[in-house]
């Protein structure tokens, strides 16, 4: 049996448009030698031709390559993590959960708060201050918090309206206004900052250059995640129940399996993950207002790639998203640095034209 | 209902006459420029079921390109110092442009797959001119000058009503064109559209060219209105904002755009003259919060938004709607 959330481009479930659509798109799209050649070239680049980029061609820094791929890896490993529940979530219920990005913000704060609290200090934290526990407590708290308000979401405001996609998205688009407002006034409007466990905190030495063993404890951490929830979905039997929800509701219902018990848990367990993210994304690189935009945009952007409901769409799409991200700003040429952002417009613009539904997706 | 739309037309080119310069020039020149702008993102959820959050960046591109071509010797921007009209013409080209190639990149997702790839080229967009300098000028562009012809404010207004009221008719009309019906077609089922013989794509790239048009107008005006623009105007916030005005008057409703606008600028000014806000916490800092909670209202008695909840007590009295 293939499992349905992570294999879900199987033909079988298609809806008839889409099926008659896919039998005339490929007169019309780009097939995946555009793709090849796309990827062919920007190998090539990378490795011979970068002269007069930040870190010049691969072949005569190599140090600097590692540390970029590594980059790549490990921010992927955070995009995953943030984006999976997400994924999740639409793929089961195609709610589009635009709060996902403050649950990220919120469980933050709080997780800042909260170690804060603990430390003792509110200022100047150091690494070496902070305890392994002193970073798992808050952890859970932040993701705890974000987990429940998701749930209250879901229930208040999502659960009475299934089915109508775009009210969906507009209620929780307005709640994301509603909790934006409200964290600016009560966490203020600077930035701040989640410290990592000191014994976390240390400096590798890869190929020369020195490496934050941090980055490798963050992707680490996204690899059990992405385990646990592989775990959950093929071997439990709610995983087995969400599986077959993601591929046929009315079914599932037939079945006298209480399917809101169900949307209730992944709406829980999606925004676990948003704040599991959101703790990690603040120890990365802080939390401050406008923090939860921008992650809402990356996980938009990793599901727009690899598919919208594809657990394995999610975690190809932070693979490629993160690569380009890290790519960009160091083997772009000096000059143009500054357009690094337009990389991912390209990234996005040449999935969407050889597959318009992401990697992994299948028309809705 | 066509000699009430008269009347309002009429009325609205009277009113400077009636109301305070401040109510004019400032509540209902707004009103017209936002409710421009949301139009556009009606037209293409109501007749091409596409659900646009990426006008906002139109706009934007459009005050951009017009701040950039029309100043000249100023500290910020590319200061090309050409004539005004030239730089507007410039604006509105590359704008349409913009969003033809978008609109063609997009043009194979529908419905919530489409909203959510707009948002990111809201967002995505934000970023190109918020990192590169030499086209938004650290900063932003400030001190931009309006064409002489439209000097006095008032003028302004006339101008936003203008093209609102062109805006409103040209769309109505096009949805009963060649073009527009087989646009409604290409919404209800492309499939059909597509065997029947129709191109697809190039139906919705060509509507979403139509809606970056009109949306780049709208972004002159405001840039023209505002007399500068900088970056943070078309970050995540505002782009949201301006979906929410559109919720506001209702997604399927063009009159529901300048209604939505209304309300819109009318809580913005306003809520802090109200009596009590101030006791229970609501400040204007809190606005964010208000605008939130009331669209969060509006969506929950109504996905149809202020139109639909209108039509919902029509019915209830037992009037047929007009």
């Amino acid at each position: 049996m293939t499992p349905a959330l992570i294999d879900t481009d199987s033909a079988a479930v298609e809806s008839r448009p889409a099926l008659a659509v896919s039998r005339f798109a490929p007169l019309r799209r780009p097939s995946g030698w555009v793709a090849a050649v796309v990827a062919v070239a920007f190998a090539a680049w990378v490795l011979f031709l970068a002269d007069g980029t930040p870190a010049g061609p691969a072949v005569d820094d190599p140090g600097r390559f590692m540390v970029t791929v590594l980059d790549g890896v490990t921010f992927a490993g955070l995009l995953f993590v943030a984006a999976s529940g997400f994924t999740l979530i639409f793929g089961l219920m195609r709610t589009v959960n635009m709060v996902h990005g403050s649950l990220f913000l919120l469980a933050a704060y709080i997780a800042i708060r909260v170690q804060e609290t603990m430390v003792g200090r509110s200022r100047n934290i150091v690494p070496a201050d902070v305890g392994v526990l002193d970073w798992v407590v808050p952890l859970l708290v932040g993701a705890g918090v974000a987990a429940v308000l998701g749930l209250l979401v879901q229930q208040v405001f999502l659960q009475w309206n299934e089915g109508q996609e775009m009210r969906q998205t507009m209620v929780t688009l307005a709640i994301t206004v509603v909790l934006a407002d409200q964290m600016l006034r009560e966490f203020g409007g600077l930035a701040r900052r989640m410290v990592w466990p000191g014994a976390a905190t240390h400096f590798l030495s890869i190929a020369g250059e020195r490496y934050p063993t941090t980055r490798l404890f963050m992707l680490a951490l996204a690899v059990l995640v992405g385990v646990l929830l592989w775990l959950w979905l093929t071997r439990t039997s709610v995983g087995m129940i969400i599986r077959a929800g993601v591929d046929d509701r009315q079914m599932v219902r037939g079945l006298g399996i209480n399917i809101r018990r169900v949307f209730a848990l992944t709406f829980l367990a999606g925004s676990f993950l948003a704040g599991v993210g959101g703790v990690m994304g603040a120890s990365f690189a802080g939390a401050a207002p406008g923090t939860d935009g921008s992650w809402l945009l990356n996980a938009l952007i990793v599901v727009i790639i690899g598919g919208l409901g594809s657990l394995r769409g999610a975690a190809a799409g932070s693979l490629l998203y993160g690569t380009v991200v890290a790519f960009s700003p160091a083997y772009l040429p000096s000059q143009y640095s500054y357009y690094a952002i337009i990389m991912t417009f390209g990234l996005l613009a040449l999935v969407l034209a050889v597959r318009p539904y992401g990697l992994f997706g299948r028309p809705a | 209902m066509k000699l009430a739309f008269a009347c309002l037309v009429f009325g609205l080119a009277l009113l400077p006459a009636v109301a305070t310069p401040f109510f004019v020039n400032f509540v209902m020149t707004q009103t017209l420029i936002l409710g421009l702008a949301a139009a556009t993102i009606v037209f293409l959820a109501k007749y091409g079921g596409m659900i646009s959050l990426a006008q906002l960046l139109m706009v934007g591109i459009a005050g951009f390109m017009y701040g950039n071509a029309a100043l000249d010797g100023g500290a910020r921007g590319l200061n090309l110092g050409w004539h005004p009209w030239a730089a507007a013409g410039f604006a509105i080209l590359v704008t349409t442009l913009v969003a033809f190639v978008l609109g063609a990149i997009a043009s194979r997702s529908t419905g919530i797959y489409f909203l959510m790839l707009t948002l990111v080229y809201g967002v995505i967009g934000y970023f190109v001119f918020a990192q590169i300098v030499e086209i938004s000028g650290p900063g932003g562009i400030t001190s931009i000058q309006r064409p002489e012809l439209l000097g006095p404010p008032v003028l302004l207004y006339y101008a936003g009503l203008l093209l609102s009221v062109a805006a409103y008719a040209g769309f109505r009309a096009l949805g009963r064109t060649a073009f527009g019906l087989a646009l409604q077609g290409v919404r209800d089922d492309p499939v059909r559209m597509a065997s029947l013989g129709f191109n697809v794509p190039l139906h919705r790239a060509l509507a979403f060219a139509l809606a970056g048009f009109v949306a780049g107008l709208a972004g002159l005006l405001n840039v023209w209105w505002n007399g500068q623009i900088d970056p943070a105007s078309i970050s995540i916030g505002p782009t949201l904002i301006l979906l929410i005005i559109a919720v506001i008057g209702g997604i399927s409703s063009l009159k529901g755009a300048w209604l939505g606008a209304f309300v819109y600028v009318l809580v913005l000014t306003y809520l802090r003259d109200l009596p009590l806000v101030d006791r229970i916490g609501l400040t204007e800092a809190r606005f964010n919060t208000v605008i939130g909670v009331i669209v969060l209202m509006i969506m929950v008695l109504s996905p149809e938004g202020l139109t639909g909840i209108v039509h919902k007590i029509r019915k209830q009295f037992g009037e047929t709607r007009p």
